[in-house]
């Protein structure tokens, strides 16, 4: 019904959350590029959290088509059709709460795990291959 | 049928930006993370679904089986068109540039 509106409004969040730890990494790129010397192989936090926004937004992008596929999505207000009767408008809540905030767990779950993988790959000593790639 | 063709789709668009990496000219990783996205969204909503229909999740009827075929389809033709977009917009090869 409005499954989609959970993940849409966690995709706001992390991109949000993306741009300020974006800005913040820059300063301190800036303040360390005078001393430290020697460049690490580690991803930034910021380009992670780009991972789980890109995830939701593709996702949720892919959702919206179906919904309006199944007519659930209309072009004009209140664009729902689920919320044109208030019947209707509580089952739309229940399955945001229950498949949308479940959508949202199970794409934060994905992330968490390749956020684990990436910082096993981060931990591995380097190799001359990848540190010439630097 | 939505959720495999997706999944399947994801996972070819993982094995072409493997093959390329860490080179990301064609911007295929938007491709990925895209299909896996909806793939993770649709596997919880089927968790959901299963857990009313039980057995009959497996056994669709071919008409609910043939439309979710063809939104699956349609679901990845229009992953390819946003993509393809996004894409000839941000010109990496600075093909159109380089014609300017």
């Amino acid at each position: 019904m409005a499954c989609f509106i959970v993940p849409v409004a966690e995709a706001v969040i992390s991109t949000v959350a993306a741009r300020i730890l974006e800005t913040k990494e820059k300063k301190s790129d800036e303040s360390q590029k005078a001393s430290d010397t020697d460049f690490s192989l580690k991803i930034c936090f910021s380009k992670k959290v780009r991972w789980l926004s890109k995830l939701l937004w593709g996702g949720s992008f892919l959702l919206a088509f179906e919904h309006l596929w199944h007519c659930e999505i209309k072009p004009f207000f209140p664009f729902l059709t689920a919320a044109e009767h208030s019947e209707s408008f509580s089952v739309m809540l229940h399955e945001m709460s229950t498949v949308g905030v479940s959508m949202s767990l199970t794409v934060t779950a994905a992330w968490i795990g390749m956020l684990i993988v990436s910082g096993i790959f981060e931990k591995r000593p380097k190799t001359q291959e990848t540190r010439e790639m630097i | 049928m939505t959720l495999l063709i997706t999944i399947i789709a994801a996972i070819i668009c993982t094995l072409i930006w493997y093959k390329n990496a860490p080179k990301d000219k064609m911007n295929i990783s938007m491709l990925c993370f895209m299909y896996w996205g909806a793939s993770l969204m649709w596997f919880a909503d089927a968790v959901f679904e299963y857990s009313e229909l039980r057995t009959e999740f497996f056994t669709p009827s071919l008409y609910d089986m043939v439309n979710d075929a063809f939104l699956g389809i349609s679901a990845v033709a229009l992953g390819l068109v946003v993509w393809i977009v996004i894409l000839l917009i941000t010109d990496p090869k600075r093909i159109f540039k380089k014609e300017i």
